[in-house]
């Protein structure tokens, strides 16, 4: 019992980690495309697309290993929270089709010049990141489980709160676009991304305080999770952390040190995430699932678990390279296409 | 809308939707990816410039058709649980992990290595450049491997026990990935696409050659799509013969639909080639057969007794006339391809494959055969396999989410909407590239001329700067 209790942990930390690289990942890819119609002219447009075109596959199959390995590792969880999630996965699914074809068609159209598949990225990138955020909000407000199955209706997860985590996703992952353009690119089209920077980093900063005074309403388990005695010990680092990256990331857009605001950016991602683990850990379904009673039989436990400890140090260091290869600034002349 | 729907049948109409749209671009991009290496390897090894041009022409043609099966993809891999929670729940134990290494050990490496097969030959230079592409075609194969042993799990269910839940359980992982029809789906499959994809560059290089009997590129790539089709369709046909003989053994209703026989024939059952089947009458209306050739090609004996589907209870019937048909419409083309590999082996003899005008537009009308073969093959087999969703064990319609039709319908609706918009642009732009010749100086996605990442050519003006960097 004890190894199966551990699995189950183990595995949880993985499906959070694959949660949080797609994230972090594909988090400033889609916010690229939330930002594109900031940028109308076309060689900035192009420039922007070539700076994730090598990358973009891969950052997407995160979230791939995210939805398999929830369904290999905890199936039951996977069984009810994708009906209960329907209409924003579906939507995710088809706002990444369109921001996905749309890396290699607005290349081939003959239409130069109000590409419409620039209005796909657009479209599409927007659609995802909000649909993501809402899952998040619906996940967090908990769902109707009954027996094996989910029990509620197919518009459940339609709520102010999960409107307003997926307002905040969209904000958030805009910032990660915006100082992801700030670290790849240069001259004008730089300048705009460290304009669009600021007024960013103060919506998410508005975002991170919305959703953390509305989560504890939600439920008395998130409350006392965070305020209550001892726990405030553990958790009170969290928003004096999330203070100090500000403070760091305030200064790096000042003195326009092109490399820090992305990954600054990115450690604010890791806080609140980690802020959203301390709210449902040990859940998998808030208030109604943990994850031993939604983990898989240990036989399908151990068997993944030995390819995830050989192969994800091996993908990651493969990502890394590609990205290693494609490390530098793009210009408007070095286009890919 | 959709009140009063099915919600389960809606559900499979989606899946096989979606799932027909998606197979068609894995099957082309598994043998596209394994062509292109050999393109490079011939490029690298002989250093003709043909092989480049070649691999540069159809490399922007794989990042159009890669990029909408990821899209089509990650729709199915998230399909599971939105349509199919029940299964998810009771099966994801077993099949579960079986994809879980299909990212791990495939999609990770493909798409880690996309970028720099499409955009890096230049920063990386040939050799690293070569590995690359390798990488990506053994991440294709990879992902065959995995899928089809899942697939084929669900098919003929192996290695298994039921936990209290009711969830299978798998207790020895080897018998579940290398189940009793995993062997010959894999290999049919993955033939399958290595002659999807020699007809559709077949194809384009006849198109070609209609115009210009001369141009380099379309000559070799046609005559390299010749031999393919050559070699690999009768092995096609042989092997699809022993995957239909292992599913008499394993999943004998399947064949009694895909022959359409629905009586038993104690002193050797006919051939039926073509004919209506009629389900509640339970029997094939104007059946034209050959008697005694279906047990020959069943039990390899004319006089073999062959039950029917009157030894099976109705509610375990699967679709008889879809599965028919399907069938016959796959192994058709499989027909049609052996006679295009023969009709060219013998203009090879003669020394006419690039002049013969009547084997270059047979050879044109046979472009999307491989697709429409790879489609039915599937409809055969995942028909087939109904009522079940783990044949004999799981019924399909405990299978499905506990979902309301208008849910279903609405999505069924919204992706057949993407889909035609998405596809049809694809599908244009696709034609667009194959519709010109490739030409001397090909250039890649990348829009860089490859002879300058040799290095062998100093960079040139406007398209060095990647290089300097």
């Amino acid at each position: 019992m004890t190894a199966a209790i551990d699995l189950a942990t183990i595995w949880a930390f993985i499906i959070a980690f694959a949660v949080f690289v797609y994230i972090v990942m594909d988090g400033f890819d889609l916010g690229l495309g939330i930002l594109y119609p900031l940028f109308p002219n076309k060689t900035d447009r192009d420039v922007i697309m070539n700076s994730v075109a090598p990358v973009w596959d891969g950052n997407e199959t995160w979230l791939v290993l995210g939805g398999g390995g929830l369904m290999a590792a905890f199936p039951l969880a996977y069984a009810v929270l994708m009906p209960a999630l329907y209409t924003p996965m579906i939507a995710m699914l088809v706002g990444l089709i369109f921001r996905g074809v749309a890396f290699e068609f607005r290349w081939r159209t003959t239409r130069s010049e109000r590409n419409p598949w620039d209005l796909a990225f657009t479209g599409g990138s927007l659609l995802a990141a909000l649909a993501q955020g809402i899952a998040l909000g619906a996940i967090l407000q908990g769902v109707h489980v009954e027996g094996r199955h989910y029990g509620g209706g197919w518009w459940d997860w339609l709520t102010p709160f999960s409107i307003l985590t997926g307002l905040a996703l969209v904000v958030g992952y805009a910032l990660l676009g915006a100082t992801w353009l700030i670290m790849k690119t240069e001259g004008e089209l730089r300048d705009k991304a460290y304009h669009l920077g600021w007024y960013l980093l103060f919506a998410m900063l508005g975002a991170i305080g919305a959703v953390s005074i509305a989560t504890p309403f939600l439920n008395i388990q998130y409350t006392q999770r965070w305020l209550s005695w001892p726990n405030i010990v553990l958790t009170a680092p969290v928003p004096i952390a999330v203070a100090g990256v500000t403070v760091l990331l305030l200064r790096a857009l000042a003195n326009r040190w092109d490399y820090q605001p992305f990954f600054l950016s990115l450690a604010l991602f890791a806080l609140s995430y980690a802020g959203l683990g301390i709210s449902m850990y040990p859940y998998i379904v808030p208030q109604s699932m943990a994850i031993w009673q939604a983990a898989a039989p240990e036989s399908s436990l151990r068997f993944l678990l030995i390819g995830v400890a050989v192969l994800i140090p091996l993908i990651l260091s493969y990502t890394a390279w590609a990205y290693w290869v494609f490390r530098s600034k793009v210009r408007p002349e070095s286009g890919y296409h | 809308m959709f009140e009063g729907w099915d919600a389960v049948v809606l559900a499979r109409a989606q899946f096989a939707f979606t799932m027909s749209f998606h197979i068609v671009f894995p099957a082309f991009s598994i043998g596209l990816a394994s062509y292109l290496a050999v393109l490079e390897a011939l490029w690298l090894w002989t250093g003709r410039e043909v092989f480049i041009n070649l691999f540069n022409y159809w490399l922007k043609i794989f990042a159009v058709a890669f990029g909408m099966g990821v899209v089509s993809g990650i729709v199915m891999s998230y399909q599971f649980g939105t349509n199919w929670a029940a299964f998810s729940d009771k099966a994801g134990p077993v099949v579960g992990p079986l994809m879980g290494y299909e990212v791990l050990t495939a999609f990770f490496l493909e798409s880690g290595f996309l970028g720099v097969m499409l955009f890096g030959l230049k920063r990386v230079g040939p050799r690293l450049h070569f590995l690359a592409t390798v990488m990506v075609a053994i991440g294709t194969l990879i992902s065959a491997f995995w899928i089809l042993s899942a697939n084929s799990w669900m098919q003929t269910p192996a290695g298994y026990a039921v936990n209290a839940d009711g969830q299978f359980v798998a207790a020895d992982w080897l018998k579940v990935i290398f189940n009793p029809s995993f062997p010959f789906r894999l290999v049919h499959m993955v033939l399958a696409a290595y002659l999807t994809t020699a007809l559709v560059v077949g194809a384009v290089g006849a198109y070609h050659l209609l115009r210009d009997q001369h141009l380099a590129g379309p000559r070799v790539m046609f005559s390299m799509a010749m031999w393919m089709a050559t070699l690999v369709a009768p092995i096609q046909i042989l092997a699809g013969d022993q995957h239909g003989l292992n599913t008499l053994e394993h999943q004998p209703v399947k064949i009694m639909a895909m022959e359409g026989h629905f009586d038993s024939h104690p002193n050797g059952a006919p051939l039926i080639l073509f004919g209506l089947p009629d389900e509640a009458a339970a029997k094939v209306k104007y059946a034209i057969e050959i008697p005694k050739m279906g047990s020959l090609i069943l039990k390899h004996s004319p006089n073999a007794p062959i039950a029917g589907l009157d030894t099976v209870p109705r509610e375990n019937w699967p679709p008889v006339p879809i599965t028919f048909w399907s069938f016959r419409t796959m192994v058709g083309m499989g027909f049609l391809m052996l006679g295009l590999g023969l009709f060219s082996l013998w203009t090879r003899w003669r020394g006419t494959l690039y002049q013969t005008r009547l084997l270059h537009i047979f050879a044109m009308a046979m472009g999307p055969a491989g697709f429409i073969a790879v489609i039915a093959g599937w409809v055969t087999t995942e028909t087939g396999r109904q009522p079940f969703t783990v044949y004999g064990l799981l019924r399909t319609v405990d299978s499905a989410s506990p979902l309301a039709a208008p849910a279903v319908g609405s999505s069924l609706l919204a992706f057949v909407i993407v889909y035609f918009i998405v596809y049809a642009a694809g599908l244009t732009y696709l034609f667009r590239l194959m519709a010109a010749a490739p030409h001397p100086g090909e250039q890649g996605p990348s829009g860089e001329t490859p002879s300058h990442a040799a290095g062998i050519t100093p960079a040139v003006g406007a398209t060095a700067h990647g290089a300097a960097e």
